[in-house]
């Protein structure tokens, strides 16, 4: 919800359209091709009308500006609208931050210390780094200060870590540390399924860090609780 | 493909092997003194790559370079090899051609008999692991001494190298005291620790009388040039020098991929390796190896051999996973892989850990024989970042997982879990039901305190973390009551 308001204020008609599911990542890198053709064709279909497609996380993005088009190669059908698609797909901060749309209300407010944990597919697919940074910085009272390791894998790695438990709890109990090393209160990020590994580890933990999706902090959302905690 | 002989169990003290990785991966995430040692050095690389590539100018444009002299060596690698093997035999050497581990091991063999070796000394090759070289020279009552101190150690203790520059990496000081207190004074000394200094002058001397009394040394290849018919070696112990130019015969074993053009070439990917690696400009020592000893060089080997070992190589080259031979082991992906760093090499259960060795041990021992490696990563790609000739190695892994797929090398419940979950991806009204449904049901399960501890199915997730439960109705729920709500104002 914070993700479309962020669009509405920047001035753009958003909509959702119904019969949109998942980007089918999942069965691309777990090498199931065929179902995520389909998946990407259903994808392509679903999304062909808008002039913009903006995806509050980097990892669908990815799969769909950077992925598609291979998936699809060679299909004469789909191989032109692959690209189309990753044409007019963007990450949420890299398009917001790309609109530079000056913001019209009173700017969002969270006092106090943050730090960005970037996730991987946005950082080393899309480049996505200074995009977030640079809208955290119209937040009023918020100080990033940024951890050790912040473009570190945090163990998530979608199926990964629920075949290999043990390791993805070793590396998200890193990130942990740096996370709480960096003395901030709560730890953004833009990607949803690093988020929830990493609340997820600080709640078992009983760490005092709040998570949350940096278009919360952006929107004026995060004054409730964070991922993981009772809404 | 290699033998059985070269699969897994390798040593006496470890077996280990590629099809139990997750058993060896939860024994290494378990051994503190294992984690104290990974910890140190996970740090110390990459810290070291970073301020090496730093202070050069444009690395990416020399990456790039790189990346197009293996390509071009790749793509022309017949001729090349061709050309290698006029100009070593010009020089005075011989080539030997092996298909496989097995034949490769005879070969060498039969060189060290012919010479009658009682004592061979080795400089660091990850081939000759590749191939299980020390056991059959072992077997057949010749004394094989590694003379680089990582591999001098994990000798000793009977393991196989668990990184691919740093051998014994995984050891502690500690634990090399005791070896050096076991082997050099027959536990005199009570294992105490010593300083660092004092084991490598102690290794040195131990090492100084098995160089002078060898008859065959044995070394690898870190380039080999086609122009001239040198073989490269790279080190930081200048032990290569020693085992090459001290016994009467030097036996160089080499991949048929790490041929490269010309010197101008080898110097490029030099500049590379040493960066990528250690953040050195250059290791030590550098040596260019052309043939035996001339009439009027003062010292060097009688005899020179070359083996060139395909081992599946080519088999490589005609495939998807050509990209991978234009790796040159300098192992920057494993020092900043995260699970490498979480696990180190040993739990990989083969010659070659990390990323490349994801790639490289299944398309060497077999899909079905490595079933664990390609989905031992998150994909978070910075391996491919650092990679010195741009190796797309996370798209590499995802090919491996597709080959797995498509042979049906998948466990049951994956498989199963994806068909569920792709056919009601297929079916938008289904899709938004069960996620309806499993959202209801997650906010039930999440109580009061919102989130689960425990979760059916998913017992991976919660064995050290909680799940977050559903916070209000859903976003598609909200999303269409809000419009309608501004449909009405």
């Amino acid at each position: 919800m914070a993700a479309a308001e962020l669009l509405e204020r920047a001035g753009y008609r958003v909509e959702v359209p119904e019969g949109q599911t998942c980007c089918g990542q999942p069965a691309w890198n777990s090498g199931d091709e065929e179902q995520a053709r389909e998946l990407a064709r259903q994808a392509i279909h679903q999304l062909r009308e808008f002039d913009h497609v903006v995806v509050p996380s980097g990892s669908c993005a990815a799969t769909m500006i950077c992925h598609y088009p291979t998936l699809l190669a060679g299909d004469r059908e789909w191989q032109d609208a692959a690209y189309d698609l990753a044409r007019r797909t963007r990450e949420l901060t890299a398009f917001l931050a790309e609109a530079s749309v000056e913001p019209t209300e009173t700017p969002a407010r969270f006092p106090g210390k943050v730090t960005y944990h970037d996730s991987c597919s946005g950082l080393r697919q899309l480049t996505i780094h200074d995009q977030p940074r640079q809208l955290l910085q119209r937040v009023e009272g918020l100080t990033l200060q940024e951890m050790e390791d912040t473009e570190v894998c945090c163990g998530f790695g979608g199926t990964f870590c629920i075949k290999y438990p043990e390791i993805s709890e070793h590396m998200v109990s890193d990130k942990v540390e740096r996370i709480q090393e960096s003395g901030a209160r709560a730890v953004l990020g833009g990607d949803l399924g690093c988020l929830m590994n990493i609340a997820g580890r600080m709640q078992r933990l009983g760490v005092p860090v709040k998570a949350y999706h940096v278009a919360e902090v952006l929107a004026g959302h995060a004054d409730g609780p964070g991922i993981g905690e009772k809404g | 493909m290699p033998t059985d002989r070269a699969l897994g169990r390798r040593g006496k003290a470890m077996q280990i092997s590629p099809q139990e990785f997750k058993p060896q991966a939860r024994a290494a995430l378990k051994d503190a003194t294992l984690q104290q040692a990974l910890g140190r050095a996970k740090v110390g690389f990459t810290e070291k790559r970073r301020k090496g590539v730093e202070h050069f100018d444009d690395f990416e444009a020399l990456r790039e370079r790189g990346r197009r002299i293996r390509d071009h060596a790749l793509n022309h690698m017949d001729e090349y090899l061709e050309r290698l093997e006029s100009m070593v035999q010009a020089a005075g050497g011989q080539v030997h051609w092996a298909r496989d581990d097995a034949e490769a091991r005879d070969i060498i063999l039969g060189l060290c008999q012919q010479r009658q070796a009682r004592r061979v000394t080795k400089s660091k090759s990850m081939i000759t692991e590749e191939i299980a070289l020390n056991p059959a020279l072992e077997r057949a009552g010749m004394d094989v001494v590694e003379t680089d101190l990582g591999e001098y150690i994990i000798q000793l203790a009977k393991e196989p190298p668990s990184h691919i520059i740093g051998p014994a990496i995984h050891k502690t000081r500690q634990q090399i005291s005791e070896l050096f207190d076991t082997y050099h004074h027959q536990g005199a000394l009570k294992a105490k620790l010593r300083e660092i200094p004092e084991l490598v002058t102690e290794a040195r001397e131990v090492l100084r009388d098995k160089f002078l009394s060898a008859d065959v040394g044995i070394t690898g290849a870190n380039f080999l040039v086609a122009e001239t018919g040198s073989i490269v070696l790279v080190t930081n112990e200048g032990n290569a020098d020693l085992t090459h130019t001290l016994p009467g015969m030097h036996i160089s074993v080499a991949g048929i991929d790490k041929v490269v053009p010309t010197l101008e070439d080898a110097t490029t990917l030099l500049r590379l390796l040493g960066r990528s690696a250690t953040g050195q400009e250059m290791s030590c020592y550098t040596t260019f190896v052309t043939g035996p000893r001339r009439t009027d060089d003062p010292d060097g080997p009688e005899e020179f051999h070359l083996v060139l070992l395909d081992n599946g190589r080519s088999r490589m080259l005609s495939g998807p996973y050509r990209d991978m031979l234009r790796c040159i082991r300098c192992a920057a992906c494993m020092n900043h892989c995260p699970v490498y760093g979480a696990i180190g090499g040993h739990a990989y259960g083969w010659v070659y850990p990390g990323p490349m060795g994801s790639v490289l041990t299944p398309l060497f021992v077999g899909l079905e024989n490595a079933r664990d490696l390609p989905h031992a990563c998150t994909l978070n790609g910075r391996c491919a970042t650092v990679c010195p000739v741009k190796i797309p190695l996370p798209d590499l892994l995802r090919q491996l997982r597709s080959d797995q797929f498509r042979q049906d090398i998948v466990d049951r419940r994956t498989r199963l879990g994806l068909r569920v979950w792709g056919y009601l991806a297929r079916q938008p009204r289904l899709y938004s039901l069960a996620t309806r449904v499993g959202s209801r049901l997650l906010r039930i399960l999440g109580g009061r305190r919102g989130r689960l501890s425990r979760l059916p199915l998913a017992g991976g997730w919660t064995s050290g973390r909680d799940f977050p439960a559903p916070q209000g109705a859903r976003f598609r729920d909200q999303w269409k009551k809000r419009q309608q709500q501004r449909r009405q104002a």
